[in-house]
């Protein structure tokens, strides 16, 4: 307890507490979720889902800020579930991860969460049991703020973007295992290579593929999983899920990306999105014309249609092999134009930490940097076939430092205008004050694709030894991201503040979004005690291995234990 | 008799394991990245048809395991038909390990039920993803004889477009010693080739195809085939489908 920090932080929590006695006694609020199977039918072959209360996504729980929250949560199902409030800061033992938090929820079980309601925002909850989440196990969360928020809006309408497979999410990963590229149908062609032979050359062309070939990867791999039909708020895009609105009206959507291994780029033309919040903590509002959701994280955006039409909420995947598609309308049954998909994005060698000077691939020799010019060039050529703009793509514009220059996967936005980066997010009011880290630890984001095996600093979770902080320390992570796949990584617990080189107006975060051949910084005050989980938020790579135990020693609970 | 053996081992085999449940996925993250998962792949189930003979043949591998260790039956057979007999068929059980990020070493036994005399080997061998994307295997074998002989066999896959696949085949069975019973002689036996054009009907479980494949015996091993009336080559057409479960 010498550590001043420590210090600091005990006396925090004693003034917090304080001040919640000062505000008079809680609001107490009992909520009750049945998990269960249901039928659902996305994409014209009818499967069984898990649902919550008999729906997916479950319904919204919507929760006050200082409110003591019970929920009940009863397991009806065949097999052991569990929930965890995903960006919610709540005690070790009530974040539902088996095996870290608590045992699980056995079949017939219900178990009953208690945490107080300490933060507000837009978040969700899912089960972190098996493959449960890909099948269904998701709802949403809103918590209303205690005080007056910054911005103004007239009406609300929850986003819930979710992936469905036809298949379980057993099988995906049984299917992954057998073949890696089991699910990838966007691979180049004979007839690729041809046309990029007649647009580039035959030695270049060649070049390309004795490059990945030598690497044995595939510039096409930018979603490990497709087959998805894509929803909004459980519904397919002919199913058209519908947000009503006045002409005027000030409109706040909650996005939230609940897939299991999809991102998006959402716009809606027509409308200026104003990004208000990121991961349930306020930004200082910036207007945009698209932006992209890693698996995991949340974004508030506010919207004004003026004119007395449709619009509609267009949200392409990452790799494009679909799309999900929603409207706001003044009346039900309106509907927008849809935009076409755009071509796929190759990776680049950009994408294979190529470009970055000194970075030591022992395995890729000369011939695969000679090839770095040629896939850059493909990657741009493919973006000139989608049909984009350049015009409006002018090339002065500063590239999303977020990603490898040269990234086949640099957002582009599709209409032209401002794509949201990580670098345009500021924390409209810190959260913690700035300081120097006490220390950093490397977490090189590593895989082997072809035997699709996920690991951090190459092992992978059930072979490594728990990370260990201290209680009261800022720890600083530096995320190096070795693989070819973009990796959204979730700390439970506590939030990272993720480095934009802002100080103490850096964004504050649940879920980081780490593009290939990047490296990211985020730093942690360390102030929640206890066992946490810390993984990859891609459903098939938090379980074959992108994974670790955090284990935060020392605080008060600890200290109030007997020795 | 033997065949019959040989036979019931493939077939019961293939049943055990198409029927193993999901080896089950704990719920657990800490013991998820563990779980066992099992497949079965029928590279090849096909009818050839040739100018003489017709037959029916397989090229099947099965296996369960996890990461870095799995248990593999390999099984390849093919049944003449008129005069019904297995021209071939061979069963390995091989134990496989991870020893690098595209490879794997396998070690095992290997019997041979065919028509003719039986012959159990040991085996010793890789598999996995060359550069380039070539599907390599190579096994060394030593016969209950003492005879040593080894095999090399690579495929490629040319996606025409994502469901219509080309793919060629090459083996080549190498000998270091003579076993005429079964028609061995030293150096270089046989060598096959094959091209099979593939549409992937339903996901990659299910994917009809027809081909060509063909066949011959070199040097010594053709000498003895000669000598025993028999042909040395033989090219035929080839109609089937590749399965995966």
């Amino acid at each position: 307890m010498g550590n001043p920090n420590v210090r600091k932080a005990a006396m925090a929590t004693l003034v917090a507490m304080l001040a919640s006695l000062a505000t008079g006694p809680a609001v107490a609020g009992t909520y009750d979720l049945v998990i269960d199977t249901v039928t659902v039918d996305h994409s014209g072959t009818p499967k069984q889902a898990i649902a919550y209360n008999g729906q997916t996504p479950g319904p919204t729980l919507r929760f006050k800020e200082g409110e003591e929250v019970t929920i009940n949560v009863t397991n009806r199902l065949s097999e052991s579930t569990s929930i965890h409030w995903h960006g919610l800061i709540l005690p070790p033992d009530q974040d539902g991860v088996p095996g870290i938090s608590f045992p699980g929820i056995a079949p017939g079980e219900t178990f009953t969460y208690r945490f107080p309601i300490v933060q507000s925002g837009t978040y969700w909850f899912h089960s972190h049991s098996g493959m449960q989440e890909q099948d269904g196990a998701y709802g949403s969360i809103v918590i209303e703020p205690k005080d007056r928020e910054p911005f103004k809006f007239d009406r609300e309408h929850v986003v819930v973007l979710s992936d469905s497979h036809d298949h379980s999410g057993h099988r995906i990963l049984s299917n992954l295992k057998k073949m890696s590229d089991y699910y990838n149908r966007q691979q180049r062609t004979v007839g690729d290579f041809l046309r990029d032979v007649e647009e580039k050359g035959l030695s270049a062309t060649v070049q390309d593929r004795l490059d990945w070939g030598e690497m044995r990867m595939m510039a096409t791999d930018v979603a490990d999983v497709q087959g998805y039909t894509l929803l909004v708020n459980g519904k397919n895009p002919e199913q058209n899920w519908t947000g009503l609105f006045t002409p005027g009206e000030r409109v706040r959507l909650r996005f939230i990306n609940a897939s299991a291994m999809t991102y998006f780029d959402v716009r809606i033309p027509g409308l200026d999105l104003l990004v208000v919040q990121a991961d349930g903590n306020n930004v200082q509002p910036v207007k945009v014309d698209e932006f992209r959701i890693a698996v995991a994280e949340t974004y508030d955006v506010i919207v004004r249609p003026t004119e007395d039409r449709a619009y509609t909420i267009f949200a392409e995947t990452m790799s494009r092999a679909g799309y999900a598609r929603a409207t706001l309308a003044p009346q039900d049954g309106m509907q927008a134009e849809v935009p076409t998909l755009r071509a796929p994005d190759r990776l680049t060698m950009a994408d294979m930490g190529m470009a970055h000077e000194g970075m030591d691939h022992a395995s890729m020799g000369h011939g695969s940097m000679a090839g770095m010019d040629h896939s850059n060039m493909a990657g741009m050529d493919h973006s000139k076939m989608a049909g984009m703009d350049h015009s409006k793509m002018a090339m002065g514009d500063k590239p999303d430092p977020f990603y490898a220059p040269g990234s086949g996967l640099t957002p582009k936005p599709a209409d032209g205008g401002k794509f949201l980066s990580y670098a345009d997010l500021r924390a409209q009011k810190p959260l913690y004050p700035d300081r120097e880290a006490t220390r950093e630890i490397e977490l090189r984001l590593t895989g082997n694709m072809e035997r699709y095996i996920w690991s951090i600093n190459g092992v992978k979770y059930s072979d490594a030894e728990p990370i260990r902080l201290r209680y009261g320390e800022r720890v600083r992570f530096k995320f190096v991201n070795e693989t070819m796949m973009t990796h959204p990584m979730h700390l439970h617990g506590m939030w990272s503040i993720l480095d934009t080189g802002k100080g103490k107006w850096d964004p504050v975060k649940h879920v980081v979004s780490v593009a290939p051949g990047m490296t990211v910084y985020t730093e942690t005050e360390v102030d929640a005690p206890g066992q946490w989980a810390f993984h990859c938020h891609l459903m098939y790579h938090m379980a074959t291995g992108m994974f670790r135990k955090v284990i935060v020693e020392g605080g008060p609970q600890s200290a109030a234990l007997p020795n | 008799m033997q065949r019959s053996f040989g036979l019931a081992v493939a077939v019961a085999a293939v049943t055990v394991a198409l029927n193993l449940p999901m080896l089950g996925l704990p719920a657990r993250a800490d013991v998820m990245d563990n779980a066992m998962f099992t497949s079965v792949r029928f590279d090849q189930l096909e009818y050839r048809a040739g100018e003489d003979t017709n037959l029916a043949a397989w090229d099947l591998e099965a296996w369960a395991g996890g990461d870095v260790w799995k248990l593999a039956l390999e099984s390849e057979g093919e049944y003449a038909l008129r005069p019904d007999r297995f021209e071939n068929l061979e069963n390995q059980l091989v134990v496989r390990r991870m020893v690098s990020d595209f490879f794997d070493a396998k070690a095992g036994i290997r019997v041979d039920t065919p028509a003719g005399p039986d012959r159990v080997y040991g085996v010793l061998g890789f598999e996995g993803l060359a550069p380039q994307w070539f599907e390599v295997d190579g096994d060394l074998f030593l016969s209950e004889k003492g005879d040593l002989s080894a095999r090399f066999v690579a495929e490629y896959d040319i996606l025409i477009t994502n469901r219509l696949i080309l793919q060629p085949l090459g083996e080549i069975n190498l000998a270091a010693s003579d076993d005429r019973e079964i028609g061995q002689g030293q150096g270089v036996t046989d060598v096959e080739l094959g091209l099979r054009l593939r549409y992937e009907v339903v996901d990659r479980t299910v994917a009809p195809y027809v081909g060509v494949h063909w066949e011959k015996k070199l040097g010594e091993s053709a000498g003895i085939a000669r000598s025993e009336g028999e042909d040395t080559d033989a090219a035929r057409v080839v109609a089937g489908v590749r399965l995966l479960f």
